[in-house]
């Protein structure tokens, strides 16, 4: 049996081969953590200079990486934290935490055709509200940023944990959506100068009720920012077909993240059948946070019972005189037996669950990992890199 | 104080994968086994509310799933064009195709649009007195101010017009903490504890909603006490392990290393339970205590009716505590 291409086994080799590695997946599974693991792993055994790219990272977390906004320029994380935890990393590990509002006033600023329109743009209250609280512009922006960051040339590997999103599609579609926003009908009838408005007759009755709605100031101060915008939608749109272009090429890979919890998986699974349908990448699939296969092992569950069905016996037996546990309260051990059998199974549940939710993402996907329930939060470099030792080779 | 249950609507938020979607059908299966006429919605229609009820998916159209319970999942589009049907005298339905559209369009420009005719509608459940609670499934923690602070930012934005004619009514339901409160749902972690502690602050600067309470999803349980400690450690020790291993018919270092993960697992989260605990009663100095409701994590084999019940049930035993 022979294989086309030759599918990478581990996250070391997928990673060596790659310019952009893309963590993705639903809300909450870790994607931060994961994205700078990746990144310092990278980062100590391959070398070279490496960027994580974060949206929203722990503060303890950030704070120990030295994670700010992007206005402030990346910055390398100190030897020192890498000391900390007794490495000499080969490489450079750089981060950088993306800055939405900054990104988009730069983005106006390199489109505008001139910079009286850039300011209009810049002080017009909805721009404000696009640039400021939107959550689909931060999906759009990230995407922008790593495409900034990519061209500039100046990092051999940037790993980009994507924004939190209400569905984890979203981050892909967003230069497709940018695009479309430009060239939809709906833009071209809101940006209609107002008087000639109610001379086209097909379109009247949506004026009408529009102006209903929304009254007709609001509707220009609309139109008007929707003009203004317009003049950047050249640039915008170019910009966002390369942005799909680099995401869709060879240089590209995209991890996807989860627990084994049935909603998380659903996300990912979806998201796992989106990538390869989209055209791009699908590198690997990190599990985390998931319990110690030992739980499953076959045997284990008869004596969890006897120990909790005849724990009264068996602690009797423990704190007898010449029993090993001899001046012991029989009470407790007979308590500490009965949970320690019950705790068993009830691990043992939540570990099939898991099973059965995992072969619910099998398919054709080149690098699995798992990565087991941390006894504590991942906050500083050692952290991460304990982490990242679980996942690379 | 104002019962939890006796308030008009409720708004359910916390941050991604806490298990808001659960807490919500939980609840409003509570409030409905109460007698109330119970009205659940989804906000963003994932189908997980649907699952957690095992009766058929979800629509617009609220449908009976349990008794005194109804669900619905929101439809933006759907919302508008009843909306505009019961405001407007509109000449032919037709036309609302193009407007929804337009709509959706300025929607994404202008904040506050989309969530007037969304939380509006829910608004007008409670203000006709369809139902006498109406638990929300709403957005996520990071966009739950957004949601609820809509009218303001309309006011802002628009000066006349039907939307700009919504937010007065709007906000006299939203305003009044015996109607409308809201429910952060966080689990005992880093991130899910410090987005609570956060969300609680905003809710309080921009928002008018009051915060009617926290509920801590998923908490561990205690194994042992400090005494049982003792003894499971004296358990673990060689002798012990020894007498056991010929009595259990096997090695019994596996069950042992399984408790001390519990306890481990267990021990990692108490420093978040703790953070939260402390914040929460901080942020009500002098004002009402606001209740902090703890859902223990649940050993079943799936998800479904059978846990949204259990859920039901340990929240009825935190709010009769």
């Amino acid at each position: 049996m022979t294989r086309a291409r030759k599918v990478p086994a581990t996250l070391e080799a997928l990673v060596a081969a790659r310019e952009i590695v893309i963590v993705c997946g639903p809300g909450g599974v870790g994607k931060t953590t994961v994205a700078a693991a990746v990144a310092a792993m990278a980062a100590c055994r391959q070398g070279g200079k490496v960027l994580v790219l974060t949206v929203d990272p722990a503060r303890r977390l950030a704070n120990a990486l030295g994670l700010s906004p992007a206005r402030a320029g990346a910055q390398q994380v100190p030897l020192s934290a890498f000391a900390k935890a007794g490495i000499v990393p080969h490489g450079e590990l750089w981060t950088e935490m993306l800055d939405t509002k900054w990104s988009w006033d730069r983005l106006v600023d390199q489109h505008a055709p001139d910079r009286a329109t850039a300011q209009r743009i810049l002080d017009n209250p909805l721009y404000q509200n696009i640039s400021g609280r939107f959550v689909q512009s931060h999906d759009y922006i990230a995407v922008e940023r790593l495409y900034e960051l990519h061209s500039q040339g100046a990092y051999d590997l940037i790993v980009v944990d994507t924004p939190p999103t209400r569905n984890a599609i979203d981050f892909l579609l967003a230069p497709e959506r940018m695009a479309e926003f430009f060239s939809s009908r709906l833009l071209r009838l809101l940006t209609v100068p107002y008087r000639s408005r109610f001379a086209d007759m097909a379109s009247r009755p949506f004026y009408h009720v529009a102006d209903r709605i929304l009254g007709s100031q609001f509707l220009q101060d609309i139109a008007e920012f929707f003009i203004l915008f317009q003049t950047l939608s050249e640039g915008f749109v170019s910009r966002a077909e390369e942005v799909q272009r680099l995401l869709a090429d060879r240089r590209s890979t995209f991890i996807v993240v989860s627990t084994l919890e049935s909603v998380p998986v659903r996300e990912a699974g979806t998201f796992m059948g989106l990538l390869p349908a989209k055209g791009f990448h699908l590198g690997g699939l990190v599990l985390n946070r998931v319990l110690p296969a030992y739980l499953l092992s076959p045997g284990l569950a008869p004596r969890a019972a006897r120990l909790s069905e005849d724990a009264e016996h068996l602690a009797g037996l423990l704190c007898t005189e010449k029993g090993p546990l001899r001046g012991t309260d029989p009470v407790l051990v007979e308590r500490v037996l009965q949970e320690v059998g019950v705790n068993f199974n009830n691990l043992g549940v939540v570990a099939r669950r898991e099973a059965s939710l995992r072969s619910d993402l099998s398919g054709p996907l080149g690098v699995v990992v798992t990565v087991p329930e941390l006894e504590q939060d991942v906050h500083d470099l050692e952290g991460v890199l304990a982490l990242g030792r679980h996942i690379w080779s | 104080m104002v019962e939890l249950l006796d308030r008009k609507l409720l708004f359910v938020t916390g941050k991604g994968g806490v298990g808001k979607t659960t807490v919500s059908a939980a609840l409003s299966l509570l409030a409905a086994s109460k007698g109330k006429r119970t009205l659940v919605c989804e906000l963003d229609a994932k189908g997980d509310l649907a699952a957690s009820f095992e009766a058929g998916p979800t629509s617009f159209d609220a449908r009976e799933v349990a008794p005194h319970l109804w669900a619905m999942s929101m439809d933006t589009e759907a919302s508008l064009r009843q909306y505009l049907s019961l405001q407007l005298k509109l000449p032919k339905a037709a036309h609302i195709g193009p407007v929804a559209k337009m709509f959706d369009f300025v929607a994404s420009a202008a904040p506050g649009v989309r969530e007037i005719v969304t939380v509006g509608r829910l608004c007008w459940e409670v203000r006709e007195r369809h139902y006498d609670l109406v638990v929300v499934d709403a957005v996520a923690s990071g966009h739950i101010v957004g949601q609820l602070a809509a009218p303001q930012a309309i006011n802002r934005l628009v000066q006349v017009g039907l939307i700009r004619q919504q937010t007065g009514w709007m906000l006299d339901i939203l305003s009044d903490p015996r109607t409308s409160g809201v429910l952060v749902v966080a689990t005992p972690e880093e991130m899910p504890v410090t987005e609570t502690i956060e969300l609680i602050g905003r809710l309080k600067a921009e928002t008018t909603v009051s915060l009617a309470g926290v509920i801590v999803n998923r908490v561990l349980p205690e194994l042992f006490g400090t005494r049982e400690g003792r003894a499971f450690e004296a358990v673990c020790g060689e002798p012990a392990r020894e007498f056991l291993t010929e009595k259990i018919g096997g090695r019994p270092e596996p069950l042992l290393d399984a408790a001390r993960l519990m306890v481990k697992m267990r021990r990692s989260r108490a420093a978040h339970l703790e953070r939260l605990r402390e914040s929460v009663s901080a942020g009500a100095p002098g004002g009402a205590a606001v209740p902090l409701l703890y859902v223990p994590y649940l050993f079943l084999r799936s998800y479904g009716l059978r846990s949204t019940r259990q859920i039901a049930a340990a929240l009825a035993a935190e709010l009769e505590s």
